[in-house]
């Protein structure tokens, strides 16, 4: 019974991580670009939502503020590319590196300013609910947020396999000038796909946000979702999902079984590995440039 | 404007490029030797500050702006320097002279173990590596707490050569000769490093691995051995670090600092060594120049001193993304800008500095 409530919180947990890593793959994938602010993009969406619906702020019904937040990074995201990153087009990708861990400074600083930096927790209705089975009690939270992980990974990659918009988004990372070519307008289908991990990000932070507390600082969470896209495959959709369960596993595991400061190198350490066994993780899509 | 004729073939490999060049460098070193007797105490010590934030900046240059590797882990290396510096001191004993020297080596070989899986990446892939690496360091210390103190810190003893103490409240106008020494024989193993068949082959991995490959670099082992002297410079610079700052902690060299360096290198302009120490100069002048402005404003508004968390990294964040975008070149491309202008006046032309823009291809197949 333990080990299954083990179990639990760790999809959970890792199912966050997979929704911030499907943020990355999906900017990756279509961009060719890495936006290491992602993390940071997860916690202002969480904060938004948690602006409009707290009582403490302006306490509209949840289901509003969610949309409304969702609305508002959708379109964050999309000026983001239309006014900062599209600058950046043609140019390196180390770069953008440098540049998106920057807006990530910028957004931890805006964010700070505007709610503070005291931990603070989203009043949803999905939080602090319980049902039990037997023994084992699992948080309404918990199950909310594996249920709307799948789901959400589903659709991406079904957008990304059949429709239009998808294959195009694929065609302008695979071969920018081709994808010119044949018609499809790049730098909108740039900012458009800034637009969607915008939206993730959000629906992640909200998860995030309401399974526990949430500070600006909340946004290095990311850096363990990265460990987890590298993990499973940097621009596979599964793969992020796969490598945030796979990090999000380990996690609990090692707190329980190992000794107190050996626990929270694990993720990192998998990763690592990883570059060395496997470098383009689980789920790999590359195959070494020949010459 | 001078046009500096080429007789020999070691015209193109020589320390200056005409005496003039070489007469403002040593004017300029003088200037700093006699510094101390210009400003005063606390300067010194800033002054001191950017030297070493230098020392460190030309370390991920070297990797970087010549080699062309990304590198978001270099405070790991800077711990790595600090901390075998002090423990050498302590636990073996080694007085200064051979303990600093050695904590670059160590930081060095550290460098060269984390590049000898990590080369085969190449730039996403080795930025994230660097960053774990960054991230391990830190739980590292705290795992190895008999020998680094854990989380309460380790503490440097002043530095002794030959009976001599330099300590940064004491004296530190000798300190700061000590390290402008220190500084002056790093940039000059610096630029002979890039004047020698090892720099060459530095450029030619950032300009194009391909193209390295074919003209019969090895590239694995460049990289390699670019990380290992990469390192070495960073080691160094934390071990000064580490004396400068007397304690330490795990939490001294964290992912800020390493993402701290990138930014002193882009600001400072990649690929120079001038940048280095621009950037440095920024970025240990910023949080002084923020507090004579929030002052400033506080006495005007009448509101007294306002005090914003978090603000320094806000313009920190904010400085970067205006110079990746307006001046991807740095201060020192701004420098270099503004001298060609006069140079050629009034023949300058605003593309001169363009840089060629590129077609994104994907390596993946799906």
């Amino acid at each position: 019974m333990d080990i299954l409530q083990l179990i639990v919180s760790g999809l959970a947990n890792g199912c966050v991580y997979g929704l911030i890593a499907l943020g990355f793959v999906l900017i990756y994938k279509a961009t060719e670009a890495v936006n290491f602010a992602q993390g940071d993009f997860m916690m202002l969406g969480a904060f938004i939502t948690l602006g409009f619906t707290n009582e403490h702020y302006l306490g509209l019904p949840f289901w509003l503020s969610v949309c409304l937040a969702i609305a508002i990074m959708g379109m964050l995201g999309y000026l983001l590319d239309l006014i900062v990153l599209r600058r950046m087009f043609g140019q390196s990708q180390v770069a953008v590196v440098i540049l998106t861990i920057a807006l990530g400074f910028v957004i931890r600083f805006i964010a700070g300013a505007i709610w503070g930096h005291e931990p603070q927790s989203l009043e949803s209705p999905i939080a602090g609910v319980e049902l039990r089975f037997g023994g084992l009690a699992l948080g309404m939270d918990e199950i909310w947020v594996i249920i709307i992980t799948v789901l959400l990974t589903l659709l991406l990659y079904f957008f990304f396999a059949r429709t239009k918009l998808g294959v195009a988004m694929q065609a302008s990372s695979q071969n920018q000038l081709a994808a010119y070519y044949m018609g499809i307008p790049v730098k909108r289908i740039h900012s458009m796909i800034w637009a969607l991990s915008g939206i993730v990000a959000t629906i992640a932070g909200i998860l995030f946000a309401s399974k526990g507390s949430i500070d600006p600082t909340a946004g290095l969470l990311g850096i363990k979702a990265f460990a987890a896209a590298v993990i499973g495959g940097f621009g596979s959709l599964p793969g992020a999902l796969l490598g945030g369960l796979i990090v999000g596993l380990v996690e609990p595991f090692a707190a329980r079984y190992m000794p107190a400061g050996y626990s929270q190198i694990f993720p990192y350490l998998i990763l690592i590995i990883m570059l060395i066994v496997r470098p383009h993780g689980i789920l790999s899509q590359i195959q070494t440039k020949k010459v | 404007m001078r046009i500096v004729f080429k007789t020999s073939y070691d015209a193109d490999i020589r320390l200056f490029k005409h005496n003039a060049q070489a007469f403002w460098y040593l004017l300029l070193f003088t200037v700093a030797i006699l510094l101390p007797f210009l400003v005063n105490d606390f300067l010194i010590g800033e002054a001191t500050l950017v030297l070493i934030w230098a020392i460190c900046g030309m370390g991920l240059m070297m990797l970087v702006g010549q080699t062309g590797q990304a590198s978001l882990g270099h405070a790991a290396f800077m711990a790595v320097g600090a901390y075998s510096n002090v423990i050498y001191q302590i636990n073996f004993n080694m007085p200064f002279l051979l303990s600093f020297p050695l904590s670059g080596l160590t930081a060095g070989v550290a460098g060269a173990l984390v590049a000898l899986p990590t080369t085969r990446l190449h730039g996403i892939y080795l930025a994230i590596a660097t960053l774990a690496i960054s991230v391990l360091t830190e739980d590292i210390i705290i795992i190895l707490e008999p020998i680094t103190g854990g989380i309460a810190g380790i503490f440097a003893p002043d530095i002794q050569i030959f009976g001599y103490t330099f300590n940064r409240y004491g004296n530190p106008v000798e300190l700061y000769w000590l390290v402008l020494a220190i500084t002056f024989v790093v940039v000059y193993a610096y630029r002979n490093i890039l004047r020698s068949p090892t720099g060459r082959a530095f450029a030619a991995v950032r300009d194009s691995e391909v193209s390295a490959k074919a003209m019969g670099v090895n590239v694995a082992r460049t990289k390699m051995v670019a990380f290992a002297i990469s390192c070495t410079i960073t080691g160094l610079g934390g071990a000064l670090m580490g004396h400068f700052a007397t304690v330490f902690t795990n939490e001294t060299f964290n992912l800020i600092i390493s993402i701290t360096l990138l930014l002193i290198i882009v600001v400072g302009g990649l690929g120079t060594i001038h940048g280095a120490f621009f950037g440095s100069i920024v970025f240990v002048m910023l949080p002084l120049l923020i507090s004579v402005t929030r002052d400033a404003v506080g006495s005007l508004t009448g509101s007294g001193s306002i005090t914003i968390p978090g603000l320094e990294s806000g313009i920190f964040g904010a400085i970067l993304i205006g110079f990746i975008l307006f001046e991807p070149m740095g201060l020192y491309g701004r420098w270099l800008k503004i001298r060609t202008y006069f140079e050629l006046f009034p023949f300058y032309r605003k593309d001169m500095f363009r840089r060629q823009k590129s077609y994104l291809k994907t390596e993946r197949t799906r």
